[in-house]
């Protein structure tokens, strides 16, 4: 149908742009019709998913998945692999998102790395990665969602390693792009082996048959286990979790649009959107479930502590975007699908406003990061301001911004089906939020200026604010989407996502909701606990500022420990990157390519070097020797015919 | 009594292994010459005898031809000797390895 | 009686043959190969082929022989030097050789027996190596033949002419 049509247009429009920009973007000079073409390719996606959106409102809910099947890609024996795209609820989400908000960062963009070199650069690989991530979302089967998951994870090493020649903490920046690249890797890693899996198991790819197939087992098949754990673990490489999460950090080395789109609002979101995906395979293995929840709930907490330390404002920001996603697998893992998925968007919205922000700031202070040098620059930058306020207000959970709404549903979700620990975990995790976000603001905007003379901060264009602002909206109303039923809402968000995930919500057997006295008990407490953090931010960096140093003075280890992320790179440098690079070396390199390949060629050849010196021994020149060859050769001959 | 076939062609094997043998172990071309010329007339007398035997014409014939292609190749491998003789200064054949390693 | 002759000139080819190899001076092993060659001739005149035993004295010995010490007095060959004190190494495989293929050969014979096709000569023998089957056959069924041999000659005379020719 032509709707389908149209969305595969919307997949091809920033491909194409990539193209453009790509390969003759050097040569126009313009700036404008690059940015104005990066642009129209998203934008044009963004509308065309609002179609689709509109389309498939219009359609009863069992009907509402479409599939669009475009061509064969492998054959191969009774292995088939296509190139199809399916657009269901959740896919339509999830595109809004990545257009809508790629859309809002494409134009920030155009004003951030105006002057750059690389701008034609730039907006080509943002479209290939709209592109990767659209292919990611709307793919029909495992096989073509692991191409845009590639896809997206190579765009995130073009786009973090931008600036290549540029240094960045103890390396370069493509230092930090390699990382990216290769800890995503390991989950990739455990993502093909959940693909092998998934083929042997059920003999196809495609989602609808797999899906089909798996709700007809049992809760507990031991298959599903290994499937499910092994698609946990390219969730952890993608989205950052305990363990894979080490990359993130030094992500921030690339250009703040590239934080805002891939390293909060889309692609760190992929991993959140194929285990949502999967739901009904998750809830046939309750292990994995409680794994999912575990490492969630844990990386939640853990990042909030660190990021509570951290002077680089992007670094900051970076923590807590692992810190939100561990929310997000908190929800998924205790069955608690559509809360997930409704983080991922109002994290989208108020994340991608953070970075930005941060972005417009690190612009105006001629790219310094450091937030002990910064202070009172509400004054200057009003409008990056209050958009960045009201930001952490829906960062912090407090009503009615939309992370209330999200936040508050994944820790009720957590406390009535999961346990009580897990939720402590996230309630102590928010209050943490609260406390770094507002802290975040006190020194960067508020306060005195801590900043040299010199250094004139000035407002950012149009072209950066306008985003701001429009990011900041949806940050404040976005919640409206999901108002659960317990404060009169009938929960739409929910409601449309319902059918996707009822598979999963069967084998769950999850009862449906009711409203509790808890719900509202555990409201109150997310609401204090935000504004209990807000309260101490201002009193700890505004009113009474010598406590912090109190504080590091009385403990000095857990500062240190939390100023160095509780040395996890170190201890990665130290059990696995050495011991690989090592073993490598002396084992590959040395044992096997010096003493076995190369002996085994350079012997080949000496072999025939030393069979030649001893054959050219027969051409002794004179024709006698050869005629008597040629008698011995006759007299054997006819010796042996006689014998026979 | 006539004598049967088998006679005359153990006598041409004999002087076929007569020629061999001196061909390979004389040093002096002309002689390894002579020594094929006399291998050729071995087969000569061996196909003459078959022809006489089989009465056929055909053996004949081809001995025939053979002594014709035998007096040109005496020619022209003496002409070589001679050419080789002018270079060389003799015709030895140890001392003819050129294509020696 | 035809026996004796035959055996008689056996042993005469075989030893002139034998004397020929053996000799040190390449002179007396032309001489030695002309009577080998006359013996020859007698052998095709005890198996009824007239002509070729004609051609064998008039072509080997008379044209090719001569040829041959022609060559041998032009370039004044000397004695086959010895270089070696004993018999040479390339002398006994020789002669082991030799004896082998010699030995091959009486096993075969020893194995076929006496047909009986080979005890006679053939009915019409003795009319068959006269000139006139003889021309009859090369006029006839080898004429192709014949004719191609004369240009192997021509081919053969220009070859020696140009080989032999002193340069400049």
């Amino acid at each position: 149908m032509i709707l389908m049509q149209l969305i595969c247009c919307a997949v091809l429009f920033p491909l194409i742009g990539f193209l453009f920009n790509g390969l003759i973007g050097r040569k126009i000079k313009n700036e404008g019709i690059v940015a104005a073409v990066g642009c129209a390719a998203v934008g044009a996606g963004f509308v065309v998913a609002c179609i689709g959106f509109f389309r498939m409102l219009g359609l009863p809910p069992e009907q509402r998945t479409l599939t669009l099947d475009l061509f064969p890609w492998i054959v191969a024996g009774g292995f088939r692999a296509d190139v199809a795209l399916q657009l269901d609820q959740l896919s339509v989400v999830m595109m809004l998102i990545v257009t809508g908000v790629g859309f809002l960062i494409h134009v920030y963009s155009a004003g951030y790395m105006h002057g750059d070199p690389g701008f034609w650069r730039f907006f080509a690989y943002l479209n290939l990665f709209i592109f990767s991530m659209l292919t990611l979302i709307l793919a029909d089967n495992f096989l073509l969602m692991f191409l845009g998951w590639e896809g997206v994870g190579l765009c995130s090493y073009l786009l973090i390693g931008f600036w290549y020649d540029r240094k960045f903490e103890k390396g370069t920046t493509g230092d930090a792009a390699k990382k990216a690249f290769i800890v995503n890797r390991i989950g990739d890693f455990g993502f093909l082996t959940g693909i092998f899996l998934i083929y042997v198991t059920f003999g196809s790819l495609r989602f609808q048959t797999v899906f089909t197939q798996a709700a007809a087992m049992t809760v507990g098949t031991p298959v599903l286990l290994w499937i499910t754990l092994a698609l946990f673990v390219g969730a952890t490489g993608k989205s950052a979790q305990i363990p894979l999460f080490v990359w993130l950090p030094d992500a921030m080395a690339g250009p703040t649009p590239v934080s805002a789109l891939i390293h909060a609002a889309t692609m760190v979101t992929a991993g959140v959107y194929m285990v949502a995906r999967c739901s009904v395979l998750y809830a046939l293995a309750p292990v994995s479930m409680g794994v999912v929840a575990s490492v969630g709930a844990a990386t939640a907490l853990f990042a909030a502590t660190v990021g509570l330390v951290q002077n680089d404002i992007k670094k900051v920001l970076a923590y807590s975007t692992i810190s939100q996603l561990g929310y997000m697998f908190l929800a998924l893992g205790v069955g608690a699908f559509s809360a997930g998925i409704f983080h991922v968007m109002t994290h989208a919205f108020f994340k991608a406003l953070l970075f930005l922000g941060s972005g417009a700031v690190i612009h105006a202070m001629h790219d310094e990061q450091d937030i002990r040098r910064m202070g009172g620059l509400g004054k200057s930058l009003p409008i990056t301001y209050r958009t960045f306020l009201v930001g952490t207000i829906a960062i912090a959970g407090i009503p009615p911004l939309s992370g209330f709404f999200s936040k508050d549903e994944i820790l009720w979700q957590a406390f009535s089906r999961g346990s009580w620990v897990l939720w402590l975990a996230g309630f102590a995790a928010a209050g943490l939020t609260a406390l770094y976000m507002f802290r975040l603001v006190a020194l960067t905007f508020q306060g005195e200026p801590r900043w040299e003379k010199g250094v004139h901060p000035h407002e950012a264009p149009a072209t950066m604010t306008l985003p701001l602002i429009v990011l900041a909206l949806l940050s404040a109303v976005g919640g409206f989407a999901g108002i659960p039923h317990s404060l009169g809402g009938g929960n739409a968000f929910e409601q449309w996502l319902e059918p996707v995930f009822a598979p999963a919500a069967d084998k769950l057997a999850l009862s449906l909701p009711q409203v509790e006295i808890a719900e509202y008990v555990l409201m109150g407490l997310s609401v204090a606990v935000a504004l209990a953090g807000w309260y101490l931010a201002r009193m700890w960096y505004l009113k009474r500022k010598e406590i912090p140093g109190l504080l590091v003075r009385k403990l000095p280890n857990a500062y240190r420990v939390l100023l160095n992320k509780y040395y996890v790179d170190e201890l990665y440098e130290g059990a696995v990157v050495k011991p690989a690079v090592r073993g490598s070396e002396l084992l590959l390199w040395k044992g096997i390519d010096v003493n076995v390949i190369d002996r085994v060629v350079n012997g080949i050849a000496q072999i025939t070097a030393a069979a030649g010196r001893g054959l050219r021994l027969t051409q002794t020149g004179v024709v006698q020797s050869y005629v008597l060859v040629f008698l011995a050769g006759v007299v054997l001959i006819v010796g042996w015919l006689l014998v026979k | 009594m006539d004598i049967p076939l088998p006679y005359y062609l153990c006598l041409s094997a004999a002087l076929f292994v007569v020629g061999v043998a001196g061909v390979l172990t004389r040093r002096n071309a002309i002689v390894v010459f002579m020594c094929i010329e006399l291998m050729l007339n071995s087969v000569n007398l061996a196909l003459i005898a078959f022809s006489s035997f089989l009465g056929s014409i055909t053996g004949q014939a081809l001995v025939f031809f053979a002594m014709a292609v035998a007096a040109a190749e005496a020619a022209v491998g003496l002409a070589i000797v001679i050419a080789i003789y002018r270079n060389k200064q003799t015709v030895d054949i140890d001392a003819m390895n050129i294509l020696k390693w | 009686m035809e026996s004796l002759v035959f055996f008689f000139l056996a042993a005469f080819a075989v030893t002139t043959a034998v004397l020929m190899v053996l000799q040190r001076s390449p002179l007396v092993s032309a001489i030695y190969l002309i009577a080998n060659f006359f013996a020859l001739a007698a052998l095709y005149l005890l198996l009824r082929a007239q002509l070729l035993a004609v051609l064998q004295i008039v072509v080997y010995t008379g044209a090719i022989m001569v040829l041959v010490i022609f060559v041998i007095m032009l370039l004044n060959l000397g004695d086959e030097a010895r270089i070696h004190p004993r018999i040479a190494i390339r002398t006994w495989v020789t002669l082991v050789l030799a004896a082998g293929f010699l030995s091959e050969i009486a096993y075969v014979f020893s194995l076929a027996g006496t047909p009986a096709e080979g005890t006679a000569l053939a009915g019409g023998a003795e009319s068959l190596g006269t000139v006139e089957s003889m021309g009859g056959a090369l006029f006839g069924k080898f004429l192709l033949p014949f004719e191609v041999t004369s240009l192997l000659l021509l081919a053969a005379i220009l070859g020696a002419v140009v080989l032999a020719k002193k340069k400049g």
